[in-house]
């Protein structure tokens, strides 16, 4: 492989930042970096994604970091996740100026209240489709409850939910408990 | 603007402990965060959160972006920069630091228990933030009909979700009239 420039780096997460929509963007990351520059190859890809899955942080973001710190180290690593984010922020920061000369008008409030609801749809859907395996297993199903019900039924502090059934749940899947193929990178790479 | 550079360096003390938070991504964080924001330090009405996070379905990119224009409503650009870097900073950081020594890991038993122990939490926290999500946008019969049939439409067929969003707005202004 050779060694991209930064710029190329660069254009290529950038691209995928402007024209990347609606939580697809790990599709069109995996298209980028797999299939057009072949960076990775699909097995490279496919670690990359396992590790930005259990880190904490959004998906793409980890993705982006992860590819451009095996290309060019952290300096490949800043490059690729800054450029992956600036459209979106610069076209939101935009959206909000709109936003807020209009702000009281009808109209606008119904259009959010409309996107806000399809959104609440888009989760419950990506959380189904990713938790596929999660959700039918007893014990694992058991845990997603409990997280659910601790953060949404009782307000209980994200930093000791994280912790308690984390913790509790690493332990579950300890070695030799028969319990650690996790199988969530794989089912979710096809793009929309 | 005095009061402005206090109420950044909460958010980005808020943001950065969201951020190495965030197992299973950003909706797993939207129960914290309008917590935090709405509700604690009431730096915003849970109807301007709501409306936030909805422009931030229509911007292009990782989703999330969005906690930029929480910070600028909070603390105008200082607050956007606390956000921004408080969000996306400390996580990527982590990401780096992992890289380094994740690989050497690959025959350590532990690994995967890590990986599939995660996964519940990941899941957990999604619908929790789907929960919230619900809580505050899904208003009468219509609301109800465009989540109900955003999940069925995108559990079914590969299909960009930007459409649905849109389907959402036009859904919102035709339910208003």
């Amino acid at each position: 492989m050779n060694e991209p420039s930064f710029a190329r780096i660069a254009g290529v997460f950038f691209k995928i930042g402007a024209t990347s929509f609606g939580g697809g963007v790990v599709a069109y990351l995996r298209g980028a970096i797999v299939e057009q520059e072949k960076w990775l190859d699909d097995d490279g890809f496919l670690r990359v994604l396992e590790l930005s899955q259990t880190l904490p942080g959004l998906n793409a973001v980890n993705v982006a970091v992860l590819t451009g710190d095996e290309l060019r180290g952290w300096r490949g690593a800043a490059v690729a996740a800054t450029s992956l984010l600036v459209p979106g922020l610069a076209l939101v920061t935009l959206l909000s100026f709109l936003w807020g000369s209009l702000q009281g008008s009808a109209w606008v409030t119904t259009a959010l209240a409309g996107a806000a609801a399809a959104a609440v749809g888009l989760i419950v859907a990506t959380t189904i489709q990713i938790g596929r395996r999660q959700l039918t297993d007893p014990l694992d199903l058991a845990l997603v409850v409990a997280t659910a019900v601790a953060v949404g039924g009782f307000g209980v502090d994200l930093g000791w939910v994280v912790l308690g059934v984390g913790g509790l749940s690493i332990l579950l899947h300890r070695p030799g408990s028969g319990r650690r193929s996790s199988e969530r990178a794989s089912s979710r790479v096809t793009p929309a | 603007m005095m009061d402005e550079i206090p109420k950044a360096l909460s958010l980005l003390a808020a943001f950065s402990m969201l951020s190495v938070l965030a197992v299973g991504g950003g909706s797993a964080v939207l129960p914290e965060m309008h917590k935090i924001v709405v509700l604690q330090h009431e730096w915003l009405g849970a109807q301007q959160f709501k409306e936030i996070y909805s422009l931030g379905q229509v911007a292009p990119g990782p989703n999330m972006t969005m906690v930029a224009v929480i910070g600028e409503s909070v603390a105008g650009p200082f607050g956007w920069l606390a956000a921004v870097l408080g969000f996306f900073l400390p996580s990527s950081l982590l990401a780096l630091a992992v890289n380094r020594f994740w690989h050497r890991l690959e025959s350590w038993q532990w690994r995967e228990s890590i990986e599939a122990g995660l996964a519940p939490l990941a899941i957990g926290l999604m619908a929790s933030g789907a929960w919230l999500l619900a809580k505050l946008a899904v208003e009468g019969r219509v609301g109800l009909l465009v989540a109900t049939f955003t999940t069925g439409i995108l559990i079914l067929y590969k299909i960009n979700p930007l459409w649905l969003i849109l389907a959402g707005v036009a859904a919102g202004l035709l339910g208003a009239f």
